[in-house]
């Protein structure tokens, strides 16, 4: 073949298909962390979804700041199949010299290379299957800037304005996008321009624009938005009225408390006096972070604080008070990979167990589950109901990949008609009607018991709040019977909290499904990709996604259904213990021989391929072990 | 030793401007050790609070854990207390603040909860300027668990087991003037005297206001050789300043002897008059107030009083710029946006 390297003409070694393929494919970009590649790659994903066509990113980024191989992955589809689909990409953008020789490698079969062609690949970089998009890039921008930071910088718009070519994207729309991104900026509109312009018109010339891979406007996208969960998160809890944070940044978290803090500077000022109505207060370390949440609870505002692995680990003493006395407080937990400091930046769900039981002694957490922006908003601006109605600690189970990826979904939802939910709080004038005030009396006989906010009577309702054993009446006690009794309405109150929990949602295909899949979070995004794959199969699927602990009946219900002779049910989660799976077992008494376990734990958001073939692997499995048993 | 507190009240008990007598701001009985320092304490508290005139209820008690934080139960009934984890009571104080700055934060801790394991929330509640009243119960040692040395006992010293204290002593009131309180004293639970004026000060002051309070250990740490005894304490007591609190609605009869007294006025118009008894004290200066408790320190004294005042500091509220309504009272009609700038949130993500 002919070295791409010196011929920049295209040749094209083999198609994936003989037909065009178009709107159904993955661009994954591979860049160096601190050279400004992550708005290009953000504006060549904005672009597709406004042509109208289902996109989804993922950054794959590591834990420094400058100078790590980074991959930025573009899944392009008009199927709406918006989680990872695994294997090799269509088209690779090598930015990256440290890490080339990996993306050579994964090219998919007549997908395409997209290189700078400054300096010539060397010869066991060249393989015959694929092909070969040369641009000298490097010299491109030596030649057009003097500044060292734009030379390096409009390298990665030029790629963008290259692809735009090749792919045959609108390129109004993309100048648009420019205009829009650069907003007050103008000064950096027109050199943003020209970069797009440098790469579209070398592309042009060069290859026969656009390839056999390309995007075609469509109308598919209707109002939804490309956002990431953790924007969504910290503006649930504006609307959700949170109005006190305590926090220590911890990746994957951080952008939830600024978010929050961005959108507070907006939308949080008093108008008269131009006065902050929130606080937010950075401190010392995590253990402080979910003090400041607890006191502003107990105080009666809404409060806050967002971690992450470690964080939860800290936070887990506070967890048990706040458990014990009762306080609202809502815990955003943006899981990654861990134990310890783990894969700081890479997306886990292994934190189901340690959150659910979260501190010493008999304790249980309320969990959410959101899998989408959409849900993060809801969901968060939800917590601080369901907080202050059973006065407990709520955890928001997020993860790297809900929280700091652009997902693609329904938009943002708020009912003027909606009222916060302040629970079982008395006022100076309730307490002047009731005859006897217990702070832990349990008066309606659900579990939760009225509280009272200091400085609210001068003389009534006062009680001293502790983590000790205490009576109805908050005195402390070492009787046995008092704290049996209190343990008990501990007990009888997480009941009560189904009530006030999102239950789980539930799909079912028209035939009798022979497979009941059961996921929450990000797992849930590659499973309509996977149904379908499974029904090539000849499987049907039913399918469960968990919203909340404590656990719905629905969810035993779904499970004995779906465990009958002939039938499976798979957990499908994003740790290696199988957690989710021994938090059903353990909570709904389920024979654990019900439940396979299909777990995806290397960091990386769990692909679809992955799940069709650990599902295909267990069924042969049963059925050798069918045959020989 | 009472095992049931007793509700006779004399008659002819004096009453405060709010008709409220010292018993009711009395709290549950003290299981204390008898003769606690602690409870010398919490008698000058419920003395301070009814001489001022708070209104109970209008304040929040806070603590962490520890026989020192068990003390805002035995004061103020009719408030709210937060007993919280050990160390952590900064914590749980700055988020109960910052929810309604309206409220008096009277905080008790030991000097095992901020010495020690909280050492790192006590050192960023300084920094963070939270107004409230800090105080440190200090009788350096661990008296829950039987007599272990705290971080405050001095270096060489012996506990009752004749355990020897082998590394620095942590000195609070050095930490609190270099970390920026805008209040910082020291007293002695035994010298009520000097503790009331300087707790009416210290509650009417805004900002950060910190008192260690040398509050001997009658159970573990009250044997010669312990520079926390009752002994030891009133032998090497000295006192940089003796204060007096004038409230603000009394006049102010004496006349300021300019060369031995100072007169400060407090935010609220409350005057804190202080009357020197070193010559070369000044109480706006706070590296001069760690050298001389070094100084005294060397010498084997103690020294008490006020350290240091900065009547105008800010406190968090200020330096954030929160609205001046409490934060707790705020409706839904100022904390939620509404759906119509959700719909603009929505196109920025088109």
């Amino acid at each position: 073949m002919t070295n791409a390297a010196k011929n920049t003409e295209i040749e094209v070694n083999s198609k994936i298909t003989d037909k065009l393929l178009i709107n159904e494919f993955v661009v994954r970009f591979a860049n160096t962390n601190g050279t400004g590649s992550a708005s290009a790659n953000n504006m060549f994903a904005k672009a597709i979804l406004r042509m109208g066509i289902p996109v989804s990113a993922k950054n794959i980024f590591p834990s420094n700041i400058q100078g790590m191989p980074t991959w930025y992955e573009v899944r392009i589809s008009e199927k709406n199949y918006l989680g990872r689909r695994g294997g090799k990409s269509e088209i690779i953008v090598a930015m990256n010299a440290q890490s080339i020789d990996d993306d050579i490698m994964s090219v998919q079969t007549g997908g395409y290379l997209l290189y700078d062609s400054s300096r010539a690949l060397l010869d066991s970089q060249i393989r015959a299957d694929i092909n070969y998009l040369g641009i000298p890039i490097s010299n491109i921008c030596l030649k057009e800037y003097s500044d060292p930071r734009q030379r390096q910088l409009f390298k990665n718009v030029i790629y963008v304005g290259a692809l735009a070519a090749m792919l045959s994207m609108d390129f109004t729309l993309l100048k648009g996008l420019v205009r829009d991104q650069f907003k007050g900026k103008e000064k950096l509109i027109t050199p943003n321009i020209y970069a797009l312009e440098l790469g579209y018109q070398f592309a042009n010339e060069h290859f026969i624009c656009p390839l056999d891979i390309r995007v075609e406007s469509r109308d598919l996208v209707s109002n939804r938005i490309l956002v990431d969960g953790n924007t969504a998160t910290g503006l649930g809890a504006v609307y959700g009225g949170a109005t006190i944070v305590g926090w220590y940044p911890i990746t994957p978290s951080t952008s939830v408390i600024e978010k929050f803090a961005s959108y507070c500077q907006r939308l949080r000022i008093d108008p008269a006096s131009g006065k902050k109505n929130y606080a937010i207060v950075q401190v010392e370390d995590e253990l402080a972070a979910i003090g400041v949440a607890i006191g502003a609870g107990w105080n009666g505002a809404r409060a806050f604080t967002a971690t992450s692995g470690p964080g939860v680990s800290l936070m887990t003493e506070f967890l048990g008070l706040a458990y014990f006395t009762e306080i609202p407080m809502v815990l955003v937990n943006v899981q990654r990979s861990g134990p310890s400091t783990g894969m700081p930046t890479r997306t886990q769900q292994s934190d189901v167990l340690a959150c659910a039981y979260a501190s010493h002694g008999d304790t249980k957490q309320i969990l959410l589950f959101p899998d989408s922006p959409g849900e993060c908003f809801e969901i968060t601006a939800q917590a601080f109901d369901i907080a202050d109605q059973l006065q407990t600690p709520v955890i928001i189970m997020s993860d790297l990949d809900l929280g700091m990826n652009d997902h693609l979904s329904e938009e943002l939802v708020w009912q003027d008609s909606r009222e916060y939910q302040k629970g079982k709080v008395l006022s100076a004038e309730q307490l002047d009607e009731v005859e006897v005030f217990g702070r832990y009396l349990d008066v309606d006989d659900d579990g939760i018991c009225y509280r009272t906010l200091p400085g609210t009577h001068p003389d009534k309702g006062a009680y001293f709040n502790r983590g000790t054993s205490r009576n109805h009446f908050a005195g402390y006690t070492e009787k046995s019977a008092d704290y049996v009794d209190n343990m008990e309405r501990l007990t009888k109150k997480f009941s009560t909290a189904i009530h006030f929990l999102p239950a789980p949602e539930i799909t079912q295909s028209k035939q009798t499904a022979q497979l009941g899949l059961i996921f929450f979070g990000t797992s849930s995004h590659p499973i309509t990709e996977a149904i379908d794959h499974l029904k090539e199969h000849g499987l049907t699927t039913d399918t469960l996604r968990i919203r909340a602990f404590p656990f719905h009946q629905n969810i035993e219900d779904f499970i004995e259904e779906h465990s009958l002779s002939n039938k499976q049910v798979f957990v499908i989660e994003q740790n290696r213990d199988a957690q989710m799976k021994s938090l059903l077992v353990n909570e709904l008494q389920i024979d654990p021989n019900k439940l396979a376990s299909i777990l995806s734990f290397d960091g990386l958001p769990v692909t679809s391929q992955f799940i069709v073939e650990a599902i295909l692997g267990k069924l042969a499995q049963r059925q050798i072990n069918k045959k020989t048993g | 030793m009472s095992f049931i507190k007793s509700t006779f009240r004399h008659p002819r008990l004096p009453v405060n401007d709010l008709g409220l007598t010292y018993r009711d701001y009395e709290g549950a009985l003290s299981t204390l050790c008898a003769g606690c320092g602690h409870d010398s304490i919490t008698s000058a508290i419920i003395q301070a609070c009814h001489e001022l005139s708070i209104q109970p209820s209008e304040v929040a008690k806070l603590s962490g854990i520890g026989c020192s934080s068990k003390a805002p139960n035995y004061f103020l009934n009719k408030a709210h207390g937060f007993n919280s984890v050990h160390g952590r009571m900064p914590s749980v104080a700055t988020g109960a603040n910052l929810a309604n700055q309206d409220l008096l934060y009277l905080a008790m801790s030991g000097d095992g909860d901020s010495a020690s394991i909280g050492f790192g929330q006590f050192a960023h509640v300084v920094r963070r300027q939270l107004n409230m009243v800090y105080m440190v119960a200090n009788n350096g040692v661990y008296g829950l668990t039987k007599g272990q040395l705290a971080a405050t006992a001095d270096k060489g010293v012996k506990n009752k087991a004749g355990d020897l204290s082998l590394f620095t002593d942590i000195d609070l009131c050095v930490m609190a003037l270099q970390l920026g309180a805008s209040f910082v004293a020291r007293s002695f639970s035994g010298d009520k005297q000097q503790l009331v004026p300087l707790l009416k000060a210290a509650m009417s002051h805004k900002g950060f206001a910190f008192i260690d309070i040398v509050s001997p250990c009658v159970t573990f740490n009250n044997h010669s050789g312990s520079t926390r005894s009752y002994d030891y304490v009133h032998d090497h007591i000295t006192t940089a300043a003796v204060t007096d609190f004038v409230p603000v609605k009394k006049e102010i009869t004496s006349s300021c002897d300019s060369g031995e007294s100072e007169d400060v006025c407090l935010h609220d118009g409350s005057i804190m008059r202080i009357k020197k008894l070193q010559t070369d004290y000044d109480c706006s200066n706070a590296s001069q107030a760690i050298v001389d408790i070094e100084k005294h320190k060397k010498a084997g004294d103690i020294l008490t009083g006020l350290f240091y005042l900065e009547p105008t500091a800010s406190d968090f509220h200020e330096i954030n710029d929160t609205n001046d309504m409490p934060l707790n009272k705020l409706t839904q009609d100022s904390l939620c946006p509404g759906s119509r700038v959700l719909t603009g949130i929505n196109d920025s993500f088109r």
